[in-house]
This record gives structure tokens, sequence and C-alpha cells, in this order.
């Protein structure tokens, strides 16, 4: 009796343990889930429709994004509905590294010139550490190189045509979807056209993205002016969008009011309301380059 | 109960645990292994690694298993490792790839004897949700105590439910050349 039951014993026991192991080896790798996850692709790329997004170009990545607006909807058949008009901007952005990048531009409205930095101070994640939010800082100069309209005038200080704009990005990546984007705003500009015009200016911008499928995407973004003269004078910035990525390129398709693409201008400067039709039809193709490659793929 | 048959019950406890170590004795793993992959097109070329592979091999049974965390794979674009993540594999809903097999041809192997052997192993390769029998041919090298596990094979995308849209099916090739490479060290309890 006791023999059998050592026996039987003996079974149960290894046969559980060999089980046990057999099934193990899987178990054994444990489940490897990164520490922590960052949150990515909050957007497709560096713009909602006209303004920044949360996104950076990577890492040793230059970005080039093509921006076009054609002329209003309602400027009639004679300008073939604004399709015979056209406004530009062309830009370059680095991804200097994972948190920081750089961009340069150019718009044919008012011959602008811009110089931009764009730095990562918060990043969404889960995990160990949790974070819900990604926040940036932006930040920009702009400068109008259009010929003086009083060239003799002794107070055309190259100081006069420059402006400013910083803005914090605050963006939440809510699913694979969905993402929405804060972003206060200030403005200055050093020379203003009248003395009731504002040199700071406040506005709040709202933002978003959903995504119809895994690559194309219906984009939305409201520039709201803070109560003042720019307020009172001009209008504040609607514009709704979808962005198409194919590989390389993003293509975003957009109806706006605001003619320009750069930040001074189309927040603070938009007179074209949606109600009477003053909507321009546009595009930004953006096209990655990468200049530096990753470590790992050096040799 | 009497007390010999307590006794036996120790004693077979405690043999079965020898056992146990005896047998894990056997087993060899990693956590740094290599897995790349290779797709070549006229229009794109396509690489991506991985060097956080973990694996184990129990060299008794000759159950082999891998499990690869798919947001660990680099690739020299950083827009494609986007994609790769957010369209292609969707590694928010599938998180691992994960490859359950077998050394089929265990007996020709000498694990105690420095060399280099051929194997074919044979299992259920889980990617994308998707899980495939695949039969791999490759090589183990003895060295050292250290078993390195190294092999080439080839999968078709679309086995694996990913899909490639046609704007793209010109830069991504339908097959993909996966390297494995993964040094497996003996572990000890």
């Amino acid at each position: 009796m006791t023999k059998k039951l050592f026996a039987l014993a003996v079974l149960t026991i290894s046969t559980a343990w060999g089980q046990l192991y057999a099934q193990d080896l899987m178990d054994m790798l444990g489940d490897d889930k990164p520490k922590t996850e960052f949150a990515y692709a909050t957007f497709k790329t560096t713009r909602v429709v006209n303004g920044q997004s949360i996104e950076n170009p990577a890492n040793g990545t230059l970005l080039f994004m093509i921006s076009h607006h054609f002329g209003k909807i309602n400027s009639g058949a004679y300008n073939f509905y604004g399709l015979d008009q056209s406004t530009i901007r062309l830009g370059l952005e680095y991804g200097l590294n994972d948190f920081v990048s750089i961009g340069i531009g150019r718009s044919s409205y008012e011959k602008t010139f811009d110089a931009s930095l764009k730095a990562k101070i918060l990043r969404q994640r889960s995990g160990e550490s949790n974070m819900p939010l990604s926040i940036s800082l932006y930040s920009d100069i702009v400068l109008n190189s259009m010929h003086w309209q009083h060239p003799e005038r002794k107070t055309n200080y190259f100081t006069s045509r420059l402006a400013f704009t910083n803005q914090l990005l605050i963006a939440r990546k809510f699913s694979n979807d969905l993402s929405l984007q804060l972003t206060p705003t200030f403005i200055h500009k050093n020379l203003v056209p009248t003395a009731k015009s504002q040199n700071d200016i406040f506005a709040v911008g709202f933002g978003g993205r959903y995504k119809l499928t895994q690559r194309l995407a219906v984009n939305a973004e409201y520039f709201y002016l803070l109560p003042g003269n720019t307020a009172d004078t001009y209008v504040n910035s609607f514009s709704i969008g979808v962005d198409i990525e194919t590989g390389g390129h993003v293509f975003q398709f957009h109806f706006t009011n605001a003619q320009p693409m750069f930040d001074r201008a189309f927040i603070t400067e938009t007179t074209g309301k949606w109600s009477k039709g003053d909507i321009y039809f546009g595009f930004n193709i953006s096209r990655v380059f990468t200049v530096k490659k990753p470590k790992t793929f050096k040799n | 109960m009497n007390n010999s048959t307590f006794k036996s019950i120790l004693i077979a406890v405690g043999m079965s645990f020898c056992i146990i170590s005896a047998a894990s004795a056997q087993k060899y793993s990693t956590k740094n292994g290599r897995i790349s992959f290779f797709s070549e097109t006229a229009a794109e070329k396509i690489e991506a690694q991985n060097t956080q592979v973990n694996s184990a091999l129990d060299i008794t049974t000759g159950d082999f298993v891998f499990k690869i965390l798919i947001r660990g794979f680099e690739f020299e674009k950083a827009l494609m490792q986007e994609h790769f993540n957010e369209n292609y594999l969707e590694s928010d809903k599938y998180p691992n790839s994960t490859f359950r097999g077998k050394v089929t041809n265990l007996k020709d192997i000498n694990f105690t004897k420095d060399g280099k052997y051929n194997a074919t192993v044979e299992g259920d390769l889980l990617i994308h949700g998707v899980t495939k029998k695949v039969s791999v041919k490759g090589t183990f090298e003895i060295k050292a105590g250290s078993v390195f596990a190294d092999s080439k094979f080839t999968i078709l995308i679309k086995d694996y439910g990913v899909k490639i849209p046609n704007t793209v099916i010109n830069s991504i090739s339908e097959s993909l050349e996966i390297k494995v490479s993964v040094e497996l060290k003996k572990l000890i309890n």
C-alpha cells in the first residue's frame, strides 16, 4: 500500500511539474511589455491644417512641405472660382533630436520669411510612468520682406518687419482614431498699422483629427481671438480638411477662411467669412527624407 | 496516513524537485536575440531589426519558443516605423509576435559537443493575431556552452492578414525575408 502510494505520488507530482514546465517555456519569457509606451502619431504630420500640430519631424528627418491656398471660392466664374489665384508657402523642417525641431519657410503672402523652433516638453505616455498629455512649445519669427510703402520715411526700421508667435501645443491622443489639441497662442507684432491696433494678441486654438481609415483622417481647426481690437477687426479662422497618407507623403486637402499659412497672419489677420463664402481651397503636401540614419543602421 | 507514507511523499516531492532542477539545466534562453526582416522592390528597400528578442530552448524536449515585441523593431526611416506599427502590424492591438515550435531532428544534434548542426524547426508562428504553421531550416552552433541558433526564411505578408494598400503596392514586396539569430545561454536555476 505504501509503495503504491509512493509510486502514485511520484507520478502525480512529476507529471504535474512536467506539464507546468512544458507551458513554462513560453511563460518563462515573461510578458515583456516596454516599461513606458509613448503615444506616437497623434497627428499625421506637423500641421493640423494651417496651424502647428504636436508632431515634430523625427530625429534626423527632413520634412519638406508645400502649402497652397487657391483664391476665394466665391470669386466667380471669371476667376474660375478661385482656382486662378494662389498663395503658397514652401517650408523645410528638420528634427535635431527626439525633442527639438527647427524650420524655415517662405510665403508668397506679404513676401514673408519664417523661422521656427518646436520643442517637446511633455510626452503622453503610459506604463511605469504616466502622462495624459503631450505638450510642446512652438515659437516662430516672421519677416515681412515687402518694399516699404513709403521708402523716404526715416522710421523704416528693420525690426518693424518682424512679428513673433509663441504657442503651447497641448495634445492628447484619446484613441487610435481621435486626437485633440488645445493651442494657447501669444503673438507680438513690432509694428501695427494704427494706434488702436494691438501689438500683443492672445488667441486659443482648438484642433482635432479623427481617423476614418488607417490612411485617411478628417482634421479641423479653429482659432479663437480673445476680445480686443484684433477680434473686432478680423475673423476667427476655421479650417476643415482631410489627411491622406501614402507612404512617404501626407496630402492634406482643406477648406479654410484664411488665405495665408503662417501663424501671425492666419490667426490674427483672417478676413474671410465662411457665411459669405470667403472660402479658400488649399492643400499641404509633406514629404520626409531620412538625412541621419539611426545608430543601428549606420554600418 | 502512517509515518512511512508521509516519508514516501516527502521523498517523492524531494525527488521531483531534483528532476526539475535537472530538467531546467537543460534549458537555454536569451533576452537579446536578434530578428531582422527585409523587403526589396524597385521602389523601396525596407529593413528593420529587433535586438530584444526573447527566446528559450529545451534541449531535452526540443521545444523552442520566441516572443517578440512588435514595437521593438527599429527601421532606418522613422516614418516607416510609425506606419509599420500604426497601419500594418497594428501593434496597439497585437503587441507581440510569438513562435512555439519543436526541433524535429533533435537526435541529430549533440548539444554537449561543440560544432554546427543543421536543424529543422516546426511550429506555430503568430503575427498580427494570425497563427500559421511554419517549418524552418536553420543551424544550431554549439560553442563554449552556448547555443547559437540561426535561420533565414520567407513569409508571405498576406498570410498574416496584413493589408497593403494599392498606393504602395510597388514599394512593399509580397514576401518578407526574416533572419533569426539568437545566442542562447544555459539557464541556471
